[in-house]
Protein backbone atom coordinates (compact mmCIF):
# COMPACT_ATOMS: atom_id res chain seq x y z
CA UNK A 1 0.00 0.00 0.00
CA UNK A 2 0.96 3.61 -0.51
CA UNK A 3 1.38 6.13 2.30
CA UNK A 4 1.27 9.90 2.02
CA UNK A 5 2.74 11.71 5.00
CA UNK A 6 2.54 15.43 5.70
CA UNK A 7 4.95 17.00 8.17
CA UNK A 8 4.22 20.60 9.10
CA UNK A 9 5.59 23.12 11.55
CA UNK A 10 3.59 23.45 14.75
CA UNK A 11 1.39 26.54 15.02
CA UNK A 12 3.60 27.86 17.80
CA UNK A 13 6.72 27.78 15.60
CA UNK A 14 7.28 30.78 13.39
CA UNK A 15 7.54 29.89 9.70
CA UNK A 16 9.65 32.60 8.04
CA UNK A 17 9.60 30.68 4.78
CA UNK A 18 5.81 30.74 4.73
CA UNK A 19 5.89 34.46 5.55
CA UNK A 20 8.25 35.20 2.66
CA UNK A 21 6.11 33.21 0.22
CA UNK A 22 3.00 34.99 1.47
CA UNK A 23 4.61 38.37 0.82
CA UNK A 24 5.64 37.29 -2.67
CA UNK A 25 2.10 36.13 -3.41
CA UNK A 26 0.79 39.48 -2.21
CA UNK A 27 3.16 41.33 -4.49
CA UNK A 28 1.93 39.19 -7.39
CA UNK A 29 -1.58 40.39 -6.66
CA UNK A 30 -2.87 37.38 -4.71
CA UNK A 31 -3.95 39.66 -1.91
CA UNK A 32 -6.49 37.23 -0.48
CA UNK A 33 -3.69 34.93 0.74
CA UNK A 34 -3.23 34.63 4.49
CA UNK A 35 -1.25 32.42 6.83
CA UNK A 36 1.01 30.50 4.44
CA UNK A 37 2.72 27.56 6.12
CA UNK A 38 5.29 25.38 4.39
CA UNK A 39 5.78 21.73 5.23
CA UNK A 40 7.09 18.48 3.87
CA UNK A 41 5.33 15.81 1.88
CA UNK A 42 6.66 12.25 1.99
CA UNK A 43 5.39 9.34 -0.09
CA UNK A 44 6.27 5.73 0.40
CA UNK A 45 5.33 2.22 -0.61
CA UNK A 46 4.70 -0.23 2.23
CA UNK A 47 4.85 -3.97 1.78
CA UNK A 48 1.93 -4.77 4.00
CA UNK A 49 -1.72 -5.78 3.58
CA UNK A 50 -2.76 -4.90 7.10
CA UNK A 51 -3.89 -1.26 7.18
CA UNK A 52 -4.00 -1.12 10.98
CA UNK A 53 -0.51 -2.45 11.29
CA UNK A 54 0.70 -0.08 8.56
CA UNK A 55 -0.77 2.86 10.49
CA UNK A 56 1.03 1.84 13.62
CA UNK A 57 4.29 1.46 11.69
CA UNK A 58 3.95 4.91 10.08
CA UNK A 59 3.16 6.46 13.47
CA UNK A 60 6.41 4.97 14.76
CA UNK A 61 8.36 6.23 11.74
CA UNK A 62 7.00 9.73 12.24
CA UNK A 63 7.82 9.74 15.92
CA UNK A 64 11.32 8.32 15.52
CA UNK A 65 12.55 10.03 12.39
CA UNK A 66 10.22 11.73 9.93
CA UNK A 67 9.00 14.48 12.27
CA UNK A 68 10.66 16.29 15.15
CA UNK A 69 8.00 16.52 17.85
CA UNK A 70 9.64 19.64 19.28
CA UNK A 71 8.75 21.72 16.23
CA UNK A 72 6.61 19.63 13.91
CA UNK A 73 3.37 17.69 13.72
CA UNK A 74 2.36 15.08 11.17
CA UNK A 75 -0.63 13.44 9.58
CA UNK A 76 -0.85 10.75 6.95
CA UNK A 77 -3.17 8.75 4.77
CA UNK A 78 -2.74 5.29 3.33
CA UNK A 79 -4.22 3.78 0.20
CA UNK A 80 -4.33 0.10 -0.70
CA UNK B 1 47.44 15.15 28.34
CA UNK B 2 43.70 15.32 27.74
CA UNK B 3 42.14 13.15 25.02
CA UNK B 4 39.54 14.64 22.68
CA UNK B 5 37.40 12.62 20.30
CA UNK B 6 36.41 14.57 17.19
CA UNK B 7 33.60 12.89 15.28
CA UNK B 8 33.46 12.94 11.50
CA UNK B 9 30.07 12.31 9.91
CA UNK B 10 29.72 12.22 6.13
CA UNK B 11 29.33 15.94 5.43
CA UNK B 12 31.12 17.24 8.52
CA UNK B 13 33.43 20.06 7.51
CA UNK B 14 34.68 21.61 10.73
CA UNK B 15 36.13 18.42 12.18
CA UNK B 16 39.63 19.27 10.94
CA UNK B 17 39.35 22.81 12.30
CA UNK B 18 38.39 21.46 15.70
CA UNK B 19 41.25 18.95 15.56
CA UNK B 20 43.66 21.75 14.58
CA UNK B 21 42.53 23.95 17.45
CA UNK B 22 42.84 21.15 19.98
CA UNK B 23 46.07 19.59 18.75
CA UNK B 24 48.07 22.43 17.19
CA UNK B 25 46.92 25.39 19.24
CA UNK B 26 46.09 23.77 22.55
CA UNK B 27 48.64 20.93 22.38
CA UNK B 28 46.20 18.25 23.52
CA UNK B 29 45.58 14.81 22.01
CA UNK B 30 42.94 14.32 19.29
CA UNK B 31 41.39 10.93 18.57
CA UNK B 32 39.56 11.01 15.22
CA UNK B 33 36.23 9.18 15.47
CA UNK B 34 34.44 7.98 12.32
CA UNK B 35 30.64 7.90 12.26
CA UNK B 36 30.71 4.11 11.88
CA UNK B 37 32.94 3.63 14.94
CA UNK B 38 31.46 2.51 18.24
CA UNK B 39 34.55 2.71 20.41
CA UNK B 40 35.22 6.15 21.91
CA UNK B 41 38.75 4.98 22.81
CA UNK B 42 38.72 6.41 26.28
CA UNK B 43 38.41 10.07 25.30
CA UNK B 44 37.72 12.71 27.95
CA UNK B 45 35.57 14.90 25.72
CA UNK B 46 33.70 14.36 22.45
CA UNK B 47 33.31 17.14 19.88
CA UNK B 48 30.39 16.94 17.44
CA UNK B 49 31.63 19.34 14.78
CA UNK B 50 29.97 21.71 12.36
CA UNK B 51 29.08 20.91 8.78
CA UNK B 52 26.23 19.34 6.91
CA UNK B 53 26.09 15.80 8.24
CA UNK B 54 24.29 13.49 5.83
CA UNK B 55 23.62 16.49 3.60
CA UNK B 56 21.20 17.94 6.17
CA UNK B 57 18.62 15.59 4.64
CA UNK B 58 15.16 15.60 6.22
CA UNK B 59 16.23 17.97 9.04
CA UNK B 60 19.66 19.21 10.10
CA UNK B 61 21.17 16.57 12.36
CA UNK B 62 18.28 14.13 11.97
CA UNK B 63 20.20 11.36 10.23
CA UNK B 64 23.50 11.72 12.11
CA UNK B 65 21.65 10.79 15.26
CA UNK B 66 21.26 7.22 13.97
CA UNK B 67 24.93 6.65 13.17
CA UNK B 68 26.71 3.97 15.24
CA UNK B 69 29.03 6.51 16.91
CA UNK B 70 26.05 8.43 18.28
CA UNK B 71 24.86 5.44 20.29
CA UNK B 72 28.20 5.50 22.08
CA UNK B 73 28.19 9.29 22.41
CA UNK B 74 24.71 9.26 23.95
CA UNK B 75 25.75 6.55 26.42
CA UNK B 76 28.94 8.52 27.20
CA UNK B 77 26.92 11.70 27.79
CA UNK B 78 24.42 9.93 30.04
CA UNK B 79 27.33 8.64 32.11
CA UNK B 80 28.52 12.23 32.62
CA UNK B 81 31.05 12.40 29.77
CA UNK B 82 31.78 15.82 28.30
CA UNK B 83 30.26 16.52 24.89
CA UNK B 84 30.42 19.73 22.85
CA UNK B 85 28.11 20.09 19.86
CA UNK B 86 29.07 23.00 17.65
CA UNK B 87 26.70 24.31 14.96
CA UNK B 88 25.61 21.16 13.11
CA UNK B 89 26.83 19.29 16.20
CA UNK B 90 24.35 21.32 18.29
CA UNK B 91 21.60 20.29 15.85
CA UNK B 92 22.72 16.66 16.13
CA UNK B 93 22.73 16.85 19.95
CA UNK B 94 19.17 18.24 19.95
CA UNK B 95 17.94 15.59 17.52
CA UNK B 96 19.60 12.91 19.63
CA UNK B 97 17.74 14.16 22.70
CA UNK B 98 20.92 15.18 24.53
CA UNK B 99 19.69 18.77 24.61
CA UNK B 100 16.15 20.17 24.58
CA UNK B 101 14.64 22.30 21.83
CA UNK B 102 15.48 22.52 18.15
CA UNK B 103 17.25 24.74 15.63
CA UNK B 104 15.14 26.02 12.77
CA UNK B 105 15.63 28.28 9.78
CA UNK B 106 17.03 31.70 10.58
CA UNK B 107 14.28 34.23 10.93
CA UNK B 108 15.84 36.32 8.15
CA UNK B 109 15.79 33.23 5.88
CA UNK B 110 19.40 34.09 5.09
CA UNK B 111 22.50 32.09 5.73
CA UNK B 112 24.52 34.23 8.13
CA UNK B 113 28.31 34.22 8.12
CA UNK B 114 29.65 36.81 10.55
CA UNK B 115 31.55 37.43 13.73
CA UNK B 116 29.06 37.85 16.56
CA UNK B 117 29.28 38.84 20.21
CA UNK B 118 28.17 36.29 22.72
CA UNK B 119 27.89 36.96 26.43
CA UNK B 120 29.02 34.27 28.85
CA UNK B 121 26.02 33.80 31.14
CA UNK B 122 27.31 31.06 33.43
CA UNK B 123 30.81 30.05 34.42
CA UNK B 124 30.07 27.03 36.61
CA UNK B 125 30.30 24.64 33.68
CA UNK B 126 33.18 22.54 32.36
CA UNK B 127 33.06 24.70 29.23
CA UNK B 128 33.26 28.19 30.69
CA UNK B 129 35.25 27.91 33.93
CA UNK B 130 38.03 30.06 32.41
CA UNK B 131 35.60 32.87 31.56
CA UNK B 132 34.11 35.62 33.68
CA UNK B 133 30.36 35.97 34.07
CA UNK B 134 29.14 38.60 31.63
CA UNK B 135 32.32 38.43 29.59
CA UNK B 136 31.73 39.04 25.89
CA UNK B 137 33.39 36.76 23.38
CA UNK B 138 33.75 37.41 19.67
CA UNK B 139 33.05 34.19 17.78
CA UNK B 140 32.03 33.48 14.20
CA UNK B 141 28.74 31.95 13.16
CA UNK B 142 27.95 30.45 9.76
CA UNK B 143 24.57 28.81 9.49
CA UNK B 144 21.20 28.91 7.78
CA UNK B 145 19.31 27.11 10.53
CA UNK B 146 20.49 28.38 13.88
CA UNK B 147 17.33 29.86 15.29
CA UNK B 148 16.88 28.18 18.66
CA UNK B 149 13.30 27.31 19.56
CA UNK B 150 11.75 25.47 22.49
CA UNK B 151 8.33 25.43 24.11
CA UNK B 152 7.57 27.86 26.93
CA UNK B 153 8.07 25.28 29.70
CA UNK B 154 11.48 24.21 28.34
CA UNK B 155 12.58 27.79 27.94
CA UNK B 156 11.54 28.60 31.49
CA UNK B 157 13.41 25.56 32.82
CA UNK B 158 16.54 26.53 30.88
CA UNK B 159 16.49 30.01 32.39
CA UNK B 160 15.61 28.93 35.92
CA UNK B 161 18.25 26.21 35.98
CA UNK B 162 20.83 28.65 34.55
CA UNK B 163 21.41 26.45 31.55
CA UNK B 164 21.65 29.23 28.98
CA UNK B 165 25.42 29.54 28.75
CA UNK B 166 25.89 31.91 25.81
CA UNK B 167 23.59 34.67 24.59
CA UNK B 168 23.89 36.86 21.51
CA UNK B 169 24.31 40.50 22.45
CA UNK B 170 24.54 43.85 20.69
CA UNK B 171 27.65 46.06 20.77
CA UNK B 172 26.55 47.48 24.12
CA UNK B 173 26.41 43.98 25.59
CA UNK B 174 22.63 43.70 25.82
CA UNK B 175 20.58 40.79 24.54
CA UNK B 176 18.47 42.78 22.10
CA UNK B 177 16.83 41.91 18.78
CA UNK B 178 19.58 43.92 17.09
CA UNK B 179 22.21 41.65 18.59
CA UNK B 180 20.35 38.50 17.60
CA UNK B 181 21.64 37.20 14.26
CA UNK B 182 19.12 34.40 13.67
CA UNK B 183 15.99 35.04 15.72
CA UNK B 184 16.82 32.59 18.51
CA UNK B 185 14.40 32.68 21.45
CA UNK B 186 15.83 34.65 24.38
CA UNK B 187 18.90 35.33 22.19
CA UNK B 188 20.14 31.83 23.00
CA UNK B 189 23.49 30.96 21.42
CA UNK B 190 24.41 27.99 23.63
CA UNK B 191 22.87 25.77 26.30
CA UNK B 192 23.83 22.86 28.52
CA UNK B 193 21.87 19.78 29.60
CA UNK B 194 20.63 19.38 33.16
CA UNK B 195 23.83 17.52 34.11
CA UNK B 196 25.88 20.44 32.71
CA UNK B 197 28.16 18.01 30.84
CA UNK B 198 26.72 18.49 27.34
CA UNK B 199 27.07 21.87 25.62
CA UNK B 200 25.43 22.87 22.36
CA UNK B 201 26.29 26.16 20.68
CA UNK B 202 25.86 27.69 17.24
CA UNK B 203 28.97 29.96 17.30
CA UNK B 204 32.28 28.32 16.40
CA UNK B 205 34.93 28.49 19.15
CA UNK B 206 37.27 26.32 17.03
CA UNK B 207 37.41 29.04 14.35
CA UNK B 208 38.51 31.60 16.93
CA UNK B 209 41.59 30.13 18.54
CA UNK B 210 44.37 32.19 16.97
CA UNK B 211 44.80 35.94 16.63
CA UNK B 212 45.40 35.59 12.89
CA UNK B 213 41.88 34.18 12.56
CA UNK B 214 40.46 37.42 13.93
CA UNK B 215 39.78 36.25 17.46
CA UNK B 216 41.24 33.80 19.94
CA UNK B 217 38.29 34.02 22.32
CA UNK B 218 37.25 30.46 21.50
CA UNK B 219 40.37 29.16 23.23
CA UNK B 220 38.82 29.98 26.60
CA UNK B 221 36.21 27.33 26.00
CA UNK B 222 38.78 24.66 25.13
CA UNK B 223 40.99 25.67 28.05
CA UNK B 224 38.00 25.42 30.37
CA UNK B 225 37.44 21.84 29.28
CA UNK B 226 41.11 20.97 29.81
CA UNK B 227 40.86 22.48 33.30
CA UNK B 228 37.66 20.55 34.03
CA UNK B 229 39.20 17.26 32.89
CA UNK B 230 42.36 17.81 34.96
CA UNK B 231 40.50 18.72 38.12
CA UNK B 232 38.18 15.74 37.56
CA UNK B 233 41.22 13.48 37.35
CA UNK B 234 42.75 15.03 40.45
CA UNK B 235 39.56 14.34 42.38
CA UNK B 236 39.51 10.73 41.27
CA UNK B 237 43.20 10.13 41.94
CA UNK B 238 43.91 8.15 45.12
CA UNK B 239 44.87 10.37 48.00
CA UNK B 240 48.55 10.18 48.93
CA UNK B 241 48.93 9.21 52.58
CA UNK B 242 50.72 11.81 54.70
CA UNK B 243 54.47 11.30 54.97
CA UNK B 244 54.83 9.82 51.49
Amino acid sequence: MRARIYVTLKRSVLDPQGKAVEQSLHSLGFCEVRDVRIGKYIEMELQSDDAEQARARIEAMCRQLLANAVIEEYRFEIQP
Amino acid sequence: MTRWGVVTFPGSNDDQDAAHAIEQVLGEKVVPLWHKDRDLQGVDCVVLPGGFSYGDYLRCGAMARFSPIMESVVRFAHAGGLVIGICNGFQVACEAGLLPGALVRNRSLRFVCADVRVRVEQTDTPFTNQCNTGEILTLPIKHGQGCYVADAATLRALEEERRVIFRYVDPSGRATAQGNPNGSMNNIAGIVNAGRNVLGMMPHPEHATEKMLGSSDGLKLFRSVVQAIRSGRAERAPAVPPGH
